[in-house]
Parts: C-alpha cells; sequence; structure tokens
C-alpha cells in the first residue's frame, strides 16, 4: 500500500513538473501567436522576446501561460494533449486507418515478435550446444560476451538495404533486426542459467546413472528457467527497439519507427509523443506479460 | 566454386583445430583461452572472404574483409573526424553528465525511504522503455549538432544508473551500519566510508550497462538528423549510396569504441572494487 502510495506520488510529481516545463518551453510560441491575435503583450518588440528566458517571460507575461497547455504544435505538448491524441488515434479511429495507432502499433509489434521468436529459438539452442560442447564454449561464448558491448543496432540500416537489393521486403528486414538484438542477450543468460545447477546437484544425477539428455531436461532446463526469463524480458525490450529503428532508414511508412520519423519531418510534435508513448506502453505490455508468465511457470515449478 | 570448397575445408580444420586444442591437455590454460577465440574468429573471417570471392557476391550486398580494410586504411581522417563527433563529442560527454546527474539523484533519493520506494519500481519502469524514440524531440530541441547527441545520451543512460546506484546504496547491513553508529560516525562519514564503497560493484554494473547504451543512443539519435560528420550519419548516407565498405568500416569503428570503452570502465572497476569476490583471482 504504502509503495503504491509512493509511487503515485512520484508519478504525479513527474506530470506536475511536466506541465511546469511546458510554460517556458512554449511561451515564446504562444506570445508570437498572442501578439498576432492584438493582445497586449510585454516587451512587444520580438527581437527583444527573442533575447529573454522563457521563465523571465512567462514571469511577465502571466495571462498567457494557460495558452502554453493548448498550442497546436508546441515544442513540449501538455500531458493532456498527448494522451488525447493517443485516446484519438486508438480507440476513436478505425483499426485499419493509416492514421490509427494500433494499425502502427500492429506493423511494429508484428515485426518485433517474429524477430523475438526467432532470434530467442536460436539464442537458446546456441545455448545449450555452448553447454554441451567444450569447443563450441570456448570459441563462441567470448565471442557472444563482446557482441554485448558493442552497439550492433548501428547494423540495422545496412541489412533493410541489402535485404531489400535482394528482393526481400515488408516485415522480414526488421524481424532479422529484432532477432539478432535479442539473439545475444538470450543466448549469455540462457547458458548462465543451463550452467546454474552446482555440482552437488550433477552428482546427484550421476548416481542416479542419468543420460545427458535427463540430466538436460530434469535439471538444468528447469534450473535455468528464472535467467531465461530476466533475459526474455531484456531481448523482447531490444527487439521492439530494433524494429522501431529498423523503420528509420528506409523511410517506411508505417509502423511507430514511421511515426517518430514523419513527425519529426513535419514538426508534429503531439504526434512523436503520442507515437512515443504508444510504443512505450507496447513495450511495458511486453514486459509485464512476460513478467507473467514467469510467475505462473516458477510458481507450477515451486520456484516463487 | 574452388574457393567455395576451399572455405569449407578450411572451416573444418580450424573447427578440428580448436577441438584439439580444447580437448588437450593444456585447454586450462590461458594461452589456450585466448587462442581458441582467435582462431574461430580468424577462420570466419577468411571464410568469409573465400565465400564472397568464390561466389561473386556483389559489393552492394556484402563487401569482403579485405575490402573492408583498404577502406579502413584509406578512409582513417574521416572515421577519426566521426569518431571524435559522435564519441567523444556526444556519447562521452552525455555518458558523464547522464552517468553523474543520476548519482547525484540516487544520493538525494536515498535519504528519503518514501522517495526510495516509488521512484525503484518507476525507474525500472523507465528503463525497459525504448527511450531511443527521445531522439526525434531533443534533435528538434537542441539542434542537429552533438549537444542534441549528448541529451539523447543523457536521457537513456540516467534511469539504469539511477536503479543500480540506489540498489546498491541499500547494500550494507543493519550490522555494519550500527558499528558506524557505535563510532558516531555522521551521516557524510558513513556515507564515504562504509555506504559508497559496497555500492561500488552496482554501480559499476550501471556503470558498464550505460557504456552500450551511450553508443547506441548517440549513433541512433544521428539517423535523425545530424551535421555533415558522424558515425550514425556516415553509416545512413553510405548506405544509401550503397558503398557497403564504408559502413562496415564504420561499424568497425563502433566496435572498437564499444569494446575499448567498456573495457575502460571494466579495468577502472577493477582497481576500485578490488575487494569484492568476482574480482579476486
Amino acid at each position: 500500500m504504502r509503495q503504491v502510495l509512493a509511487v503515485l506520488a512520484v508519478v504525479a510529481a513527474i506530470v506536475g513538473l511536466w506541465y511546469l516545463a511546458c510554460i517556458p518551453m512554449n511561451m515564446q510560441g504562444v506570445l508570437v501567436e498572442a501578439e498576432r491575435a492584438g493582445a497586449q503583450v510585454s516587451p512587444p518588440e520580438a527581437a527583444a522576446r527573442r533575447e529573454m528566458g522563457g521563465v523571465s517571460l512567462a514571469l511577465r507575461n502571466g495571462f498567457a501561460i494557460p495558452a502554453t497547455w493548448a498550442q497546436e504544435r508546441p515544442r513540449l505538448p501538455a500531458p493532456h494533449q498527448v494522451a488525447v491524441e493517443l485516446w484519438e488515434t486508438t480507440i476513436d479511429k478505425k483499426i485499419t486507418s493509416k492514421r490509427s495507432l494500433v494499425y502502427h502499433g500492429w506493423v511494429t509489434l508484428s515485426a518485433t515478435l517474429l524477430g523475438f521468436a526467432i532470434g530467442t529459438g536460436l539464442g537458446v539452442l546456441l545455448a545449450v550446444g555452448i553447454v554441451h560442447s567444450r569447443v563450441m564454449d570456448m570459441s563462441v561464448m567470448p565471442w557472444a560476451i563482446v557482441s554485448q558491448t558493442i552497439p550492433i543496432i548501428a547494423l540495422a540500416p545496412m541489412i533493410i538495404v541489402v535485404l531489400y537489393s535482394v528482393g526481400v521486403q515488408g516485415i522480414i528486414p526488421k524481424a532479422v533486426i529484432s532477432a539478432y538484438l535479442s539473439f545475444f542477450s538470450v543466448v549469455v543468460g540462457m547458458v548462465k542459467g543451463l550452467r546454474s545447477p552446482d555440482a552437488m546437484q550433477l552428482d546427484l544425477l550421476r548416481t542416479y546413472n542419468a543420460s545427458k539428455g535427463q540430466t538436460f531436461w530434469k535439471l538444468r532446463l528447469p534450473a535455468s528457467m528464472p535467467y531465461l526469463f530476466a533475459s526474455l524480458k531484456i531481448g523482447i525490450a531490444a527487439s521492439l527497439v530494433g524494429a522501431i529503428v529498423g523503420e528509420l532508414p528506409t523511410g517506411a511508412v508505417a509502423g511507430l519507427g514511421a511515426r517518430l520519423l514523419a513527425g519529426s519531418y513535419y514538426g508534429q510534435t503531439v504526434q512523436i509523443w503520442s507515437a512515443l508513448f504508444g510504443a512505450a506502453i507496447l513495450a511495458a505490455c511486453l514486459v509485464g506479460l512476460l513478467g507473467l508468465i514467469e510467475k505462473m511457470v516458477l510458481k507450477r515449478m515451486g520456484m516463487a | 566454386m574452388v574457393l567455395v570448397v576451399l572455405a569449407l575445408v578450411l572451416w573444418g580444420a580450424g573447427w578440428w583445430l580448436n577441438t584439439r586444442l580444447a580437448e588437450g591437455p593444456h585447454s586450462g590454460t590461458s594461452a589456450v583461452r585466448l587462442a581458441i577465440p582467435l582462431i574461430f574468429g580468424a577462420t570466419v573471417l577468411v571464410m568469409w572472404e573465400l565465400v564472397v570471392r568464390g561466389l561473386n557476391v556483389p559489393l552492394v550486398i556484402l563487401p569482403a574483409p579485405s575490402l573492408i580494410v583498404v577502406r579502413f586504411a584509406d578512409s582513417i581522417p574521416i572515421l577519426w573526424a566521426d569518431f571524435v563527433q559522435t564519441f567523444v563529442k556526444g556519447a562521452l560527454s552525455g555518458y558523464l553528465i547522464g552517468c553523474g546527474a543520476a548519482f547525484l539523484m540516487a544520493v538525494a533519493v536515498d535519504r528519503s525511504e518514501f522517495l526510495r520506494l516509488g521512484l525503484l519500481p518507476v525507474g525500472n519502469f523507465v528503463a525497459a522503455l525504448p527511450i531511443v524514440g527521445t531522439a526525434p524531440i531533443l534533435v528538434m530541441w537542441f539542434g542537429f549538432d552533438w549537444q542534441s547527441k549528448a541529451a539523447v545520451v543523457v536521457v537513456m543512460v540516467f534511469f539504469p544508473m539511477l536503479v543500480n546506484t540506489v540498489a546498491g546504496l541499500r547494500e550494507t547491513t543493519a550490522m555494519q551500519r550500527d558499528l558506524m553508529e557505535t563510532y558516531a560516525a555522521s551521516y557524510w562519514q558513513a556515507f564515504f566510508k562504509l555506504r559508497l564503497p559496497a555500492a561500488m560493484p552496482f554501480i559499476f554494473n550501471g556503470l558498464k550497462i550505460s557504456t552500450t547504451l551511450a553508443l547506441i543512443g548517440a549513433i541512433v539519435a544521428e539517423f535523425f538528423g545530424s551535421p555533415t560528420l558522424g558515425m550514425g550519419f556516415r553509416i545512413s548516407t553510405s548506405v544509401g549510396q550503397l558503398a557497403l565498405d564504408m559502413v562496415w568500416a564504420e561499424i568497425v569503428v563502433a566496435a572498437l569504441a564499444g569494446t575499448l570503452f567498456y573495457g575502460a570502465v571494466a579495468l577502472i572497476e577493477r582497481y576500485v572494487t578490488f575487494w569484492h569476490p568476482s574480482q579476486r583471482r
């Protein structure tokens, strides 16, 4: 209860700060509009205003403060503007509409999920190989670890263009990026998990005369579950980022990344913010869903 | 075709050599531990070269490693300028500001139990979000030059660093804090002599996660607008010109920068947290 209260307090503080920040950020633009509309603005010269900071302008033009939260193309949209835009583009629009955020979200989500499934599957397979083969462990594992320190997302534009030039388009290139971004974190986490049974437990299975396969299914795989879920959560967040970034370089017309890019070309700040929050909500749902599955699985196994 | 067969033969030979090394009598030594991944990497590179030549793969799909090396050597001034723009100006300054701000915030938050309770879940939540998406907004606010890239990096590294530092500052046991109390240590004395050192493994964990995030942020932010230099700019324009050898050269730079940056932080960690079990050899 105390925790919920504390979280709510922090969120409320952030929203409050956001509203406050809107005032100096949007003041210049609001005053220009107010002057055009014939209001008395101080100082009256546009050049003098440009020299001044947002805070001192706000102090001298108190009447204009409410307008900073209602501009059409603000530098920083107010929270309620973003919320309204989110509502309009998700609930009010038809899902098939090109302006519906659900439509764009689905374009990104489908690539994310496909890539995540591929990346996770291959990652788990490689981890099983690494745990069972000393050569693979010693030759592949160091590279998998190094890959975690490299911004491999920089490969994204190239993958899109190369796959395009061999005739592959649509969902696959984005899924490839999502796949390799989740792949390495799953490999590293899963190897750790499959190795987590201690010598005592492995010895016990040896005294049972368990085969390698039996050891794997009855001990290693169950023991790796907490590690697997931890890296799955990191992996799906990385996959989503990959799918979004994969939409940037080709000027894709659909998807959350395309919304971000289009918004930044046309100065539609409210659209950028709503796409950003759409992506954030999507990421939160995906991570939350994995957390839920994790809880259920670990409960069935008696580990949580 | 001969080259492709040769590549397969070489792959087999490399794997056989590694198997011999890994299962041989010296497999535990550090020389072998270093040699095996290097042999593996070299085999992959040579195979890549042979297959690309053997199948005549066009440059716009996959350039051979030798071409990438030539391109790298030829354009060192360009690559260096890009590196300075993106890494030193964008990523590094953002990294320092972001991690510094997060550290100070964590120290402030740590004094209030209520704030800590509220901020940790929020911070954990935000750390999982696709924060690179803020890049177009920040580019709009701070202009095309490195300031906007640094701003993206600040936002990206802030929350992972905050969460780790806050968690680290709680790491001391009640017994240790009681000991400080019996010494009549002030808050700041206990902070600097006990809680900060105890938090160091966590802080360095945050710092290490942030190194990769900083590079990702700086490069991706350049996809949304940049001056006519920088690693992200070079990658996106070279991809447009189908100059894939240049793209790969830039990726080599990014890989080197990322690894060295991470390595440098890990090296500092070794000196600072020499007492921690994970650093014992």
